[in-house]
């Protein structure tokens, strides 16, 4: 008898059957969450964590697009910031010359940014790995540097914005409520729009050329068409997100262009975990409130952000997403396994032994069901500690061998060269 | 049924001092298998590289389907009907099987810039994907990654993948290498269901399969074919004997 073959793969069924993917519901959980923020902002008496949600979601859709560049076309931009800077420029310009409509304002935004990318990514594409890193920062540091000699829109100081953006003459984005919900408007659309052309045919071509290019040129695909379109998409909704930051502060400077912020960016997405497109939206939110809480602790609090990294780096490579996959795996989701854990708590309840499993948590078992996920991280962190500290035994037994007499000679004679 | 699919006209190359082509004259008739063998070294994945379009000769036409192709890129070529596989083995390691053909289906059906319908949907890319994946004897795996396959069923995958790229000539270098006993003894079965359906340009190491498969032989030797003909023909002739048989037959 010939087996039947399906021709749908299960994931994809299993995909269509239950509503949402697993993507789709973290994604939707930081939705709510933001959604839910300003709701409590007045309850803990600070419109500063609405300006706080506001910087998360734009930022989070300036990762969203250098994810794409990132994850989907193994394209590692260091100058994605430009576009923040492009589209936030554009939009302040038009604005100061009295065009600060969204009719104006938002397109202008997206063609310079779009332009921007077509332009300068029509060299990058063409190049990889290290070099596109370099020519894409290059192309970051030349517009930094323009922006800073536009001396007729306040060159170094920045410019500050006659007002927000304005629709149909009315000033509807001066309510930071409203403000807040359109900007999480905007980052919803790019997550679907992202999500689609990621399984799209584009987003399959795209991923299989990072994947192997020789493979790719063998099936007929071009790469430099594909890369490009996917360096304008990615630029081009960045540019939003700049139109976005510039109406936020009502101010752009070519700060916003800086290579600092560039790294920045690459830090929230791998921060947030690359491969997902949840992730690197926790990793903009993960990143500004760390942030700020450093930034409250002390002035110099970037010495303290730097350490902080290399730890998330260390112990938590593959970043937030990494970990929740690694979660998943192990415990097989957190339904499944509270449901498991509730019912052992049952069995114990039914034979006498009161309590949970591990009964110190002062006696409440909700409590250890709580700290389940606190407990896991901290295990994970203590066995990579373990891991860290083998390493430096290795490296405390092989290093004599960089005493040895052929060692130093070599060491000397390069030395005197 | 006599009209060549591939010609290659007095093609040269060199990488330096090493000559892996001299005036190579060849030619693959339509339906025809056709093998190039030769000892390590003697040039044989460099042609192969040279007509797939992944290296340009020094000096030389080559013609498929009348139609000269020596300037045109890789992609280009392999739109024309030219498919290959690798000696070593190319797949997108992260994809399952089914996607990894499902992309050559995608190449030969339409464009790729649709940013919208998940491409993982579309039953006719999935349904010419299954063929050629039948036609390797690789459904059952077809939802498996590809980086997850055993080292013969990713020579099959390969196989496939040129299949479903609707190829005019396969272009097949080494389908074998690396493969066991058994898995080789599988792979020459699978290839001889092949034959006749497709024009195939066959390198490769493995006598048994080049005897087994091939209508005809090329002898290639430093960059020159030293004989050319049927396969006992080839195999009876002295100088081939000489050059690289010699102690194996």
């Amino acid at each position: 008898m010939r087996r039947a073959i399906r021709l749908i793969p299960d994931r994809v069924r299993d995909a269509a059957r239950r509503p949402l993917s697993f993507d789709a519901r973290m994604a939707l959980a930081y939705f709510a969450l933001i959604a839910l923020l300003p709701l409590l902002a007045p309850s803990l008496g600070s419109g500063y964590l609405i300006v706080i949600g506001e910087r998360a979601v734009i930022f989070a859709i300036a990762a969203l697009s250098l994810e794409l560049l990132i994850g989907a076309g193994g394209l590692v931009s260091f100058g994605h910031a430009a576009f923040l800077g492009v589209g936030a420029y554009a939009a302040g310009i038009a604005a100061s010359h009295g065009l600060g409509t969204l009719s104006v304002a938002l397109p202008a935004a997206l063609a310079a940014s779009a332009a921007f990318a077509l332009a300068t990514g029509a060299i990058a594409v063409r190049t990889h790995g290290v070099y596109f890193i370099m020519i894409t920062l290059a192309f970051a540091q030349m517009a930094f540097f323009i922006a800073t000699s536009l001396a007729p829109y306040g060159g170094d100081d920045g410019l500050s914005w006659p007002t927000r953006t304005t629709l149909f003459g009315r000033h509807v984005l001066k309510n930071e409520t409203i403000f807040y919900y359109v900007s999480l408007a905007l980052l919803i659309a790019a997550y679907v729009c992202l999500g689609r052309l990621m399984a799209s045919r584009f987003g399959r071509v795209l991923r299989g050329l990072k994947d192997n290019e020789t493979r790719m040129q063998a099936l007929g695909f071009t790469p430099y068409p594909y890369r490009l379109s996917a360096y304008v998409i990615a630029g081009t909704l960045c540019g939003a997100a700049g139109f976005l930051l510039g109406n936020q502060a009502e101010f752009v400077s070519p700060a916003y262009m800086h290579w600092q912020r560039s790294g920045e960016l690459i830090i929230m997405v791998l921060l947030g975990g690359t491969g997902t497109l949840y992730g690197p939206m926790f990793g903009a939110l993960t990143f500004l409130l760390l942030e700020e809480v450093l930034s409250r602790l002390t002035e110099h609090w970037k010495v303290l952000l730097g350490p902080a990294l290399v730890l998330l780096a260390l112990f938590a490579s593959g970043g937030i997403a990494g970990a929740v996959a690694a979660w998943r795996h192990e415990q097989g989701g957190l339904a499944r396994m509270l449901r498991a854990r509730s019912r052992f708590a049952r069995r114990r309840l039914a034979t006498g032994m009161v309590g949970p499993a591990r009964g110190r948590w002062l006696g409440y078992p909700w409590l250890a069901h709580a700290a389940m996920p606190l407990r896991w991280v901290v295990g994970r962190a203590r066995s990579r500690g373990q891991a860290a500290k083998g390493t430096l035994a290795r490296l405390r037994r092989d290093l004599p061998a960089l005493r040895q007499p052929e060692l130093r000679n070599m060491l000397a004679r390069w030395w005197r060269q | 049924m006599t009209t060549p699919v591939l010609r290659l006209l007095d093609v040269s190359k060199s990488f330096g001092a090493l000559r892996v082509a001299e005036r190579l004259a060849l030619e693959v008739l339509a339906g025809e298998t056709h093998a190039i063998i030769g000892p390590n070294g003697a040039g044989k994945t460099s042609l192969i590289n040279q007509i797939s379009g992944a290296l340009a000769p020094d000096a030389g036409r080559i013609l498929f389907e009348d139609r000269d192709v020596t300037h045109l890129s890789m992609p280009a070529r392999e739109n024309l009907g030219l498919a290959r596989s690798f000696q070593i083995t190319q797949v997108l390691q992260r994809f399952s099987a089914l996607e990894n053909v499902a992309l050559a289906a995608q190449a030969q059906a339409g464009s790729s810039f649709r940013f919208w319908r998940p491409a993982a949907a579309e039953v006719p890319l999935n349904r010419a994907a299954m063929q050629s994946l039948a036609m390797v004897e690789l459904a059952p795996r077809a939802h498996t990654p590809a980086g997850a396959l055993s080292h013969g069923e990713k020579r099959r995958l390969e196989i496939a993948i040129a299949l479903a790229q609707a190829p005019k000539l396969l272009l097949l270098d080494e389908p074998m290498a690396g493969a066991g006993v058994e898995e080789t003894r599988g792979l020459i079965g699978m290839l001889k269901g092949l034959k006749g359906r497709f024009s195939i340009l066959l390198v490769e190491h493995d006598m048994q399969a080049v005897f087994a498969l091939a209508d005809r032989v090329s002898v290639l030797v430093d960059g020159r074919i030293i004989a050319a003909g049927e396969p006992q023909a080839v195999r009876a002739n002295a100088a081939v004997r000489a050059a690289y048989l010699g102690e194996a037959a």
